[in-house]
Formats: C-alpha cells, sequence, structure tokens
C-alpha cells in the first residue's frame, strides 16, 4: 500500500539548509500496525506528513495504492486525504465551534455527500467510538479523551483505509490514553491500517512493527514481540 | 456554514456590515433628493402645458419696442401654428373694499390669456378687446380674493380699488388651488392697457402663447425669433423659451445632482469594502487553524476560496438590504417631514445599489479568500 523510494525532504531556513530526510526507503503492507518512533526533530512528523500527504517530498517517489503521490496537483491531495486517509493529531484538531457530530461530518462535506446520509455515518461512527450521547456537544464540552475519540470517528467516517496518527496520546492522561490505543488496536483488527508515530516506547509497543528512525534516516525496522 | 460564521460574533458583523449599510443607504437617500428635488418644480411646470411658448424682452429698442399690436398681428399670420397670445404684465397692488386691504398680485393680460393658460370663469365675463381699446377699469378676481373682500358673496358688479383707483369687478376665475391666499387663486386679472397706466410699466416685457401642435414647437421659435431679431438686433435683448426646454434643463440639473450625491455615496461603498477587507483579513489569521483542518479531512483550494468569498458576500448582501431599509427611512422620515421635497422611491437605484454592494462584497472579499485558500496545510495546523 506505501512504497517509499529514495525519499528526501529539504527545507530553507533563512541560511540554513535542514535535511530533515534522507534517502528514507520503506514499505508498508494492508492491515498492518506500524509505529514510527524517534526524538523530536528526528523527521517523524516530516514523514508523517508526507505519508498524509500534506506535504510533497524534495525528491524521491512515494506511491500510495499503487499512485505516485509525488507528481500529483493539490486537488489530487486533497481528494487523497479526503477518502483514503484519516488522521488523528495530538492536539485533537477539532473545529471548536461546531458540534462533535458536525465535526465528524466534516470530511463528508466536501466530498458532497447529501445531509441525510452524512448525518446517518457520522452518527454510527461516533456510536462506534462510543459517543453516541455526546453528539451535539462542543468540544470544548467534551474531555480530551473524547475529543480524541471524536477525531477519531471522523478519520473512520470517511471509511479510510489508512489512518495515521501523530502522537494521539500525548495530551491524554494514561487512563484515557489507553482508551485510544485500544481502539486503534481494535481498527487494526478490523482490517485498518495504522501508522502511529510517537517518542515514547511504551505506547510504541502496542503496534505490531516498530520503525526508529533518527536524524532524518531509519535505523531500525523490527516486528514486535 | 457563512451563517454561523456571521452569527458567532455579531457585533464585529454588524460593525463590518456598517460601512455597506451606510453606502447604501446614502446612495438610495441621495437619489431619492436628486429627483425628489427636482419633482416639484418639473410637476408644476409640466401643469402649463408643454404647448406653451414663453417670451420674455429684456432689452429696448432705441426706435420702436414690439407692441401687443404688433404681436397679435404675427400671431393672427401665423394661425395655423401659433393658437393664441398674450401678454402680460406683472405686478402687486394694495387693493382696498371697504375697510379690508391686502397686497395681491395683478395680471395685466388680454382675452386670450384664458386660452393660452387655459384659465377660466366660473361666474361674470373674462377681459374683453374692448376692455382693452377703452382701457377700462374691470377687474376678474380669484376666488382667494373673492373670501378676503367679499365674504365669499358674488363680487360681480361691485367696485374694488386697485392702487387707488375704482375697478369693477367683472368676472370670478374659476377656483384651481383651493381659494387660498398665495396661490393661483389668489389673483387679480385686468386688460393690459390698464396695467400699464396703472403700473406705469408702459413696455410690454412678457407674453405667453400656445402652440396648435407640440410637434411645431422648434418651428414657432424660430418664427418667433425670426420676428422678434427685425425689432432687437441684439438677440440677447430677448428670450423665447418653452416648457419643453425648461423641463429638459430641470431634467440635465436633475441627471447632475444624482452624479455628484450618487459619487460622493459610492465613496463611502468604497470606504465600507476596504472595511470589509481588511476584517477579513484578520478573521482569515484568526482561522488559520481552521483552515488548515479542512485541509486535513480533504477541503480543495477551491472550497476554502468559495467559503470565504459567501461569507463576504453574506454580509455585503445583509448589508445591502439593511442599506436600503435606511435609505427608505431616511425618505421616509427625514424628506417626508421636512416638506419641503417629494418623497420619491426609486426601485431600480434600489436594485442598482444593491447589485453594487454584492460587487464590493465579491471585489474586497476575493483576495483575503485567496489568502485563505493558499494557506499551506501544515504550516496552518502549526498555527496557534
Amino acid at each position: 500500500m506505501i512504497e517509499v523510494i529514495d525519499l528526501c525532504k529539504t527545507y530553507h531556513m533563512g541560511d540554513n539548509t535542514v535535511h530533515a530526510l534522507k534517502n528514507v526507503n520503506l514499505r508498508i503492507d494492508e492491515g498492518e500496525f506500524v509505529a514510527i518512533i524517534g526524538p523530536s526533530g528526528s523527521g517523524k512528523s516530516t514523514l508523517m506528513n508526507i505519508l498524509g500527504c500534506l506535504d510533497v517530498p524534495t525528491s524521491g517517489t512515494y506511491r500510495l495504492f499503487g499512485e505516485e503521490v509525488s507528481r500529483m496537483n493539490d486537488n489530487q491531495l486533497a481528494d487523497i486525504r479526503n477518502r483514503r486517509i484519516g488522521f488523528v493529531f495530538q492536539n485533537f484538531n477539532l473545529l471548536q465551534k461546531l458540534t462533535a457530530l458536525e465535526n465528524v461530518e466534516l470530511p463528508l462535506i466536501y466530498r458532497g455527500m447529501g445531509a441525510k446520509e452524512r448525518h446517518r455515518r457520522a452518527k454510527a461512527a461516533l456510536e462506534n467510538v462510543g459517543l453516541g450521547d455526546r453528539l451535539h456537544h462542543k468540544p470544548s464540552e467534551l474531555s480530551g479523551g473524547q475529543q480524541q475519540r471524536v477525531a477519531i470517528a471522523r478519520a473512520l467516517v470517511s471509511e479510510a483505509p489508512l489512518i495515521l496518527a501523530d502522537e494521539p496520546t500525548g495530551n491524554l492522561d494514561s487512563n484515557a490514553g489507553r482508551e485510544i490505543l485500544k481502539i486503534l488496536k481494535e481498527l487494526n483488527d478490523r482490517g485498518s491500517t495504522v501508522v502511529l508515530i510517537t517518542h515514547d516506547n511504551s505506547i510504541a509497543m502496542n503496534a505490531k512493527r516498530l520503525i526508529r528512525i533518527q536524524d532524518g534516516e531509519i535505523i531500525e525496522d523490527r516486528k514486535v514481540s | 456554514m457563512a451563517i454561523k460564521s456571521i452569527l458567532s460574533n455579531k457585533t464585529r458583523s454588524f460593525l463590518t456590515m456598517l460601512g455597506v449599510i451606510i453606502g447604501v443607504g446614502a446612495v438610495i437617500a441621495a437619489v431619492s433628493l436628486a429627483l425628489g428635488s427636482t419633482k416639484n418644480i418639473m410637476d408644476s411646470v409640466e401643469a402649463l402645458g408643454t404647448n406653451l411658448v414663453q417670451i420674455t424682452i429684456t432689452g429696448r429698442n432705441s426706435t420702436r419696442d414690439v407692441t401687443y399690436d404688433d404681436l397679435k398681428e404675427f400671431a393672427d399670420k401665423n394661425s395655423d401654428y401659433i393658437l393664441a397670445l398674450a401678454p402680460q404684465v406683472s405686478g402687486s397692488l394694495v387693493v382696498k373694499v371697504g375697510r379690508t386691504n391686502r397686497t395681491v398680485s395683478i395680471i395685466g393680460t388680454s382675452p386670450e390669456y384664458e386660452i393660452v393658460r387655459d384659465r377660466h370663469i366660473q361666474s361674470g365675463r373674462f377681459i374683453l378687446d374692448y376692455d382693452l381699446e377703452y382701457r377700462q377699469k374691470v377687474a376678474v378676481i380669484g376666488t382667494a380674493v373673492v373670501n378676503t373682500f367679499f365674504n365669499g358673496r358674488d363680487p360681480v358688479g361691485k367696485d374694488i380699488k386697485l392702487g387707488g383707483q375704482v375697478f369693477k369687478v367683472v368676472g370670478v376665475l374659476e377656483e384651481i388651488a383651493g381659494g387660498k391666499e398665495e396661490t393661483s387663486d389668489d389673483q387679480i386679472i385686468i386688460p393690459v392697457t390698464t396695467a400699464q397706466r396703472l403700473m406705469r410699466n408702459s413696455q410690454l416685457r412678457n407674453f405667453s402663447l400656445k402652440v396648435t401642435d407640440a410637434g411645431y414647437i422648434d418651428q414657432v421659435i424660430s418664427m418667433i425669433d425670426m420676428f422678434l431679431s427685425k425689432y432687437y438686433s441684439d438677440s440677447n435683448s430677448y428670450r423665447v423659451f418653452s416648457v419643453e426646454q425648461v423641463l429638459s434643463i430641470l431634467n440635465t440639473i436633475t441627471g447632475i445632482m444624482m452624479v455628484v450625491l450618487g459619487g460622493i455615496a459610492a465613496i463611502s461603498l468604497v470606504v465600507g469594502g476596504i472595511g470589509i477587507m481588511n476584517i477579513m483579513l484578520v478573521s482569515v489569521t484568526e482561522r488559520t487553524r481552521e483552515i488548515g483542518i479542512r485541509k486535513a479531512v480533504g477541503a480543495k483550494k477551491r472550497n476554502i476560496l468559495i467559503q470565504f468569498l459567501i461569507e463576504a458576500l453574506m454580509v455585503t448582501g445583509i448589508g445591502g438590504v439593511l442599506g436600503i431599509v435606511l435609505g427608505i427611512c431616511i425618505i421616509k422620515f427625514v424628506f417626508g417631514s421636512m416638506g419641503i421635497i417629494q418623497e420619491v422611491y426609486s426601485i431600480p437605484w434600489m436594485m442598482i445599489s444593491f447589485g453594487i454592494a454584492l460587487l464590493v462584497g465579491i471585489v474586497f472579499g476575493i483576495f483575503p479568500a485567496y489568502k485563505a485558500a493558499n494557506l499551506h496545510p501544515i504550516e496552518a495546523l502549526r498555527y496557534e
């Protein structure tokens, strides 16, 4: 599903040139549960941004579902983000002025889906993560764990095969964090491909495969026992 | 979606709209002002009838001024074109009956006045050629005069003193303005020859004539021009103009007023638009994170652009409607109560200014919307 070949990403900050990713090679198949671990500044977020089609590589190839992403235009990338990828962020990234239901509907709005169908699917997704009774709450009225669950529901609602989670438990206490990991595991069991970014070893151990990244290069890639 | 974001910060939305509201309201009030202030004048001018031509002689001839007889002969010769011609000597005199006295407007004219000015009598008779020939001291009076001096009783046959001289009332004019003082009912008509003597005004300066058909007006005007040029070498000594000409001048004036006032109002719309652009730019910055999230879940540039553009259009659209309401209120309560001008509501202009408000929304909203659409998703998501 994911094929990364000789991927490089370079930034220019004033006079400095930052090599965020140096010749990264990677392959992830459908149904895998991968944790990408590394210290801050290692390039893991940069890698996720490229995997998630939020950013394009400076050089190299990224193939998603067999399609060459690095040559795609803005609109095509937006389409992939809408249909094929579900994001879960550390700070939840929900729209504060919308209710939980409306937040989850958002990807479907950009797909052009009708209101009735949107409602139905969003409701189902929220029930899936155990928030069927909080449909009309705004994010400010929900706990951290609940907000993250809304974010997961949003990632699910578009039936995206790939879920990218960037430090999903970073802003949660250990209980809530455990719950979120549990949900991610369940999603993986049901067939979703999950890629998790973290700097915490204990969280990484929840996955089935571990990829360690440092200074823009992959230094380890093994199965989790 | 757009309505939600406008309602979420009502104060800010309203203040943003204010420029457009005032601008549109100003355009509508200004147009109404221009149209209404000339309408009164135009209506009374139009009431004179479009077949009317006025001649005014301002200069003097060293040998011989043109007389009533000269003009009458001219009118008779061209009776195919000229229906009737009447001279007018105007002034005001102190009128006395018994102990009552008042200053009233006097018009010295000929029998043709009835036809030329469409002014008829309701009792007695009008001035006759005989009165003119013998400089009779006869008077035809309006109903306001009857009310003041004769207590509404039939005045025909009674005496009336004009400027110290005794006249006999021979007729009463038809009432056309409610019999009130200072209106067309407050007039006394006497023979022009008598008036010339009475008011020491021997040169006839004003003539009105009625054309047989409106199509002949231009012809008649040039005929009169030719005729008078024989008496007065300097063409500035006399003026010939038609009601039509006056109306067209008034239309031009109205037009100029509209352009000037409208232009000023349009400037305020532009200022309002700049205010909108300003606020929208601030709004885009504030919502950077939101835009990033939307892009992350699949919003295309075009989606974001349209979202913000629609918000701008809603602000100007609602502002436009409120502006029209404001304009109507100004017309109704300010102009209406001042009473000097008529209330004129111009629907086409309301449509135009609403359209301009929307245009302002597009023009000043597109730049912020474009900025929003082109935000890089990652930077947007990182924005605090």
